[in-house]
């Protein structure tokens, strides 16, 4: 078993970047942690030593101390506060009873990392680069952050001005930092890189200010750029070559990436990686989706569009595809599909299938077999109108005519709406239960193109989007869906979309929180409420759950209202403009009445036989 | 150049000093102002734009002397400027922009088409047949899911084939990003641009190939789209007092504003046109 000494008293000061430095207290010995491979620490339950948890992107823990039986004693061990309100998209990595957590961008140190002590919450350092503050006004949808990665004894942050930093864990010491992108270019980086064999991959955000996205590996050691793939334009550039197999004929071809687009659109097409990487070390296979295309205005983009609105599985040492699969070709709706792609062996039609399940932003949910890119199922899970359907033929979703979007006429019933049945917000899966546990919105959307809005030096004329709550009323819900018999065991209707992400325990808890401020854990079985707690504001965060040094399990989650539902009640936007934040605004115009932003970590144990607070001796920290 | 912002949080506080402090008269001894310092012909930091130089004739008539905010106008420049209390008055903006209070427009224009002068096209109309075959180059926004009227015209009559994007936002360390649209049809990139007529006009005054500019007339053909815009000066909802003050300062001084206009290249549609 790995033991953390308690704190050494070596205070050594963070050297940043720009010179901003802030505590460094304790460094720990730790080196043992740091020799261990990811997979390993990933396998031994008392960590969550990346966003998902483990590659495969299934949120599970194997830790059991809070059950069904027990979850409603749960009680706050200590809290933290980030200090800038914007949305708290991040996941919290625990490593060896160490937690680091990264904040948005915002507050006096935007993107501020904190390594604290997961028993205690004593800050051991922190580090605070210094992004362009000019990269907020480029941010699409909230300026958030969904957190770290980390390998061999450091830590990797994206900042949302598109450089990558690597850090000491044990220090916070920086040892380099990589510029990946360019916000002059309308280019953010908000996704949880992933540190996968030596390197670190993280992709762009920007989609709708006409860039083109990629996913770039860096170097870990050197922090030099060991490829990168980018998801439009000619497939040199989207690293597709020989080994490049997808399974539909449609998607065969040179150069596709280019060709079915108009003169040169790809160039600004859009097809952003934002979103979840998931890997196969059996297979060396990174899997993630792309972005919609650019822009939202769709006649003026004829075509597929290739490689928008696609999965990818590329080689992780060479990032070349291996096969490819595109969701909503010609996307009319944002339908990003950029959610996470769960990768399990599954028991399907009598026989063991490799799969990859992708809850679509389209509102199906499908279920992939991952080494040839083949669809096996694809079911809506959600109110479904803007396409009839999947053929799992051809491989291409059928989308309604009717509803096709055309100027001098508001559409009308448009479901899902933009953003999709599911965003960014990841499911959770329980190999005891056999379900995934998807948190969603429920909304759709009237769909009109007239509106003048304006830019010095052009007056323009587009789209607006008004979104409401789906059928039944509510805006969210947390869905209980069986992927091999294809259907919903339970749900749960809630008022508002619930844009955090879910967690699922082997104590048969499934934990996820609202934007109205409850932290909730449910039976995973049925759906049962067994425990909530009132937070200081609403929750888009991710809820993970570790065993501290001290023996005890704790949940943590941070709560801070914001992302692209959010922003209405962390930005000063008009909520009588019901088509502000790219649409959402007319669909939460009473999230200010709930709550307002905020930006506290919150870490909760059962707090019985375990004394938290005192496992450990606290100290100053170092001046 | 690179513009920083840095200096953002700064420039709120000693803002809230001098509105306070009035002229005898009763009129601010500083007009606020927001504006984008990289976005000729409407403004620059070194005060060169036409919006700069209009803010000045409206700052000497009221005896008050102009300060800049800085903000790029992009996403979000009027909710971080003028709603945060950093300035009082945008210099440009469409006439009853609904998230702020618009005076009476002080200049109608149009969105054009520009060509080389040696190319010899007389294109005039979305409709014209030969928009089908030729290169065109147009400003693609995406933000907020909208596009230029041009760009729904033409895409609506499946001309999109031939036609090429160039980003509004574009590259922002070079000097007016959006200029590169026009810089394509004088490198002979693109034969023809659908463009907003005070970004072409002022292009073809300084010019190294002639350009030429001619009004997309299409009236009601496209309705519900325009292409021609009313253009007004914009004040926080509610305030009301300065909205007057301005409204009085461009009826008096409408033969001066003309002038400006026209020193700047800034093609005017008449009144009422669509």
């Amino acid at each position: 078993m790995l033991e953390i000494p308690s704190l050494a008293t070596v205070a050594s000061v963070a050297a940043t970047r720009l010179g901003v430095a802030l505590l460094a207290s304790a460094a720990f010995a730790g080196a043992a942690v740091a020799q261990q491979s990811l997979a390993a620490l990933s396998s031994d339950a008392r960590n969550w030593p990346m966003a998902p948890r483990d590659y495969a992107n299934t949120r599970f823990s194997a830790l059991d101390q809070i059950n069904a039986g027990n979850v409603a004693r749960l009680k706050l061990a200590w809290s933290f506060s980030i200090g800038a309100a914007r949305g708290q998209e991040a996941a919290p990595l625990v490593i060896d009873s160490v937690m680091y957590v990264v904040g948005p961008y915002d507050g006096p140190h935007p993107n501020q990392v904190f390594a604290l002590d997961a028993v205690t919450g004593e800050l051991k350092w922190s580090y605070a680069p210094k992004p362009d503050p000019a990269a907020k006004g480029v941010a699409c949808c909230d300026v958030v952050n969904r957190g770290l990665a980390y390998d061999s004894g450091k830590i990797f942050l994206n900042t949302l001005d598109d450089h990558m930093v690597a850090l000491d864990a044990l220090s916070g010491k920086e040892l380099w930092v990589t510029k990946l992108g360019d916000i002059n270019l309308g280019e953010t980086i908000t996704m949880a890189p992933l540190a996968v064999k030596g390197k670190v991959l993280a992709g762009n955000s920007g989609g709708e200010m006409g860039v083109r996205g990629w996913l770039t590996a860096v170097d870990q050691a050197s922090g030099k750029i060991a490829w990168r793939a980018y998801s439009t334009g000619p497939d040199a550039e989207a690293l597709i070559g020989a080994d490049f197999k997808p399974h539909y004929d449609w998607m065969k071809g040179k150069d596709l990436g280019a060709t079915s687009w108009p003169a040169d659109h790809w160039r600004i097409g859009g097809g952003t990686v934002w979103g979840w990487l998931s890997y196969d070390p059996e297979t060396n296979l990174v899997y993630y989706g792309t972005g919609n295309p650019g822009p939202w205005n769709s006649n003026q983009r004829p075509g597929d569009n290739l490689w928008t609105s696609t999965v990818f599985a590329r080689d992780a040492d060479s990032g070349q595809a291996k096969w490819a699969y595109q969701m909503s070709p010609h996307d009319l709706w944002d339908h990003d599909e950029i959610n996470e792609n769960m990768l399990l062996d599954l028991e399907i039609g009598g026989g063991a299938r490799k799969v990859l399940i992708h809850p679509g932003r389209n509102g199906y949910m499908y279920v992939i077999d991952r080494a040839t890119g083949e669809v096996l199922s694809a079911d809506p899970y959600d109110t479904v109108t803007v396409y009839k359907g999947v053929d799992l033929k051809s491989g291409r979703i059928e989308p309604n005519e009717a509803l096709k979007p055309v100027l001098d006429k508001t559409v009308q019933n448009i479901c899902p709406a933009p953003p999709g049945a599911k965003d960014w917000q990841p499911m959770a899966w329980s190999p005891r239960t056999k379900l995934l546990y998807v948190p969603h919105q429920h909304l759709c959307a009237n769909f009109s193109t007239s509106e003048v809005s304006y830019i010095a030096g052009t007056p323009f004329v587009g789209a607006t989007v008004d979104m409401y709550a789906g059928p039944g009323g509510h805006r969210g819900e947390l869905l209980a869906w069986d992927p091999v018999k294809r259907a919903k065991t339970w749900s749960i209707a809630e008022q508002l979309p619930v844009w955090s992400g879910a967690l699922a325990t082997a104590g048969d808890v499934v934990f996820y929180a609202t934007m109205d401020r409850l932290f909730k854990a449910v039976d995973a079985r049925s759906g049962q409420l067994l425990w909530q707690f009132r937070g200081p504001s609403g929750f888009v965060g991710q809820p993970v759950t570790y065993q501290g040094r001290d023996g005890a399990q704790y949940v943590a989650i941070l709560s801070g209202v914001g992302g692209w539902p959010g922003v209405i009640a962390n930005a000063e936007i008009d909520p009588r403009v019901r088509n502000g934040a790219l649409g959402f605004t007319g669909a939460m115009q009473d999230l200010p009445l709930y709550t307002v932003g905020g930006s506290a970590l919150l870490v909760f144990s059962l707090g019985d036989g375990h004394d938290a607070a005192g496992a450990a001796s606290p100290q100053p920290p170092a001046q | 150049m690179r513009v920083s912002y840095t200096l953002l949080s700064g420039c709120a506080g000693v803002a809230l000093v001098l509105a306070a402090v009035h002229a005898a008269g009763g009129e601010p001894a500083m007009l606020r102002v927001c504006a984008d310092p990289n976005n000729l012909p409407f403004s620059d930091a070194d005060g060169r734009g036409l919006e700069n130089r209009l803010a000045e004739l409206v700052a000497r008539e009221m005896g008050a002397k102009v300060s800049y905010t800085w903000w790029a106008q992009r996403r979000g420049f009027i909710r971080n400027t003028l709603k945060a209390g950093l300035c009082d008055v945008v210099m440009g903006v469409p006439a009853h922009y609904d998230p702020v209070e618009t005076t009476r427009p002080y200049y109608r224009s149009s969105y054009v088409f520009v060509s080389r002068e040696d190319r010899n096209i007389d294109v005039a109309s979305l409709k014209d047949p030969r928009l089908r075959s030729l290169k065109i180059g147009v400003h693609l926004f995406g933000d907020d899911g909208m596009n230029s009227p041009p760009v729904h015209a033409l895409g609506e009559q499946g001309i999109v084939g031939n036609v090429i994007g160039y980003t509004l936002y574009g590259d922002y360390r070079d000097a007016t990003p959006p200029a590169r649209l026009i810089e394509a049809v004088e490198k002979g990139d693109v034969e023809l641009a659908a463009a907003w007529g005070p970004l072409a006009g002022y292009a073809a005054l300084t010019s190294p190939v002639p350009l030429r500019i001619v009004p997309i007339a299409d009236g009601k053909d496209f309705a519900p789209l325009q292409f021609s815009f009313d253009i007004s000066m914009g004040v926080r909802k509610g305030d009301a007092g300065l909205k007057k003050r301005l409204d009085e300062i461009i009826a008096q001084k409408s033969p001066e504003i003309a002038a400006l206009l026209t020193s700047y290249g800034i093609p005017l549609a008449p009144a009422g046109a669509r």
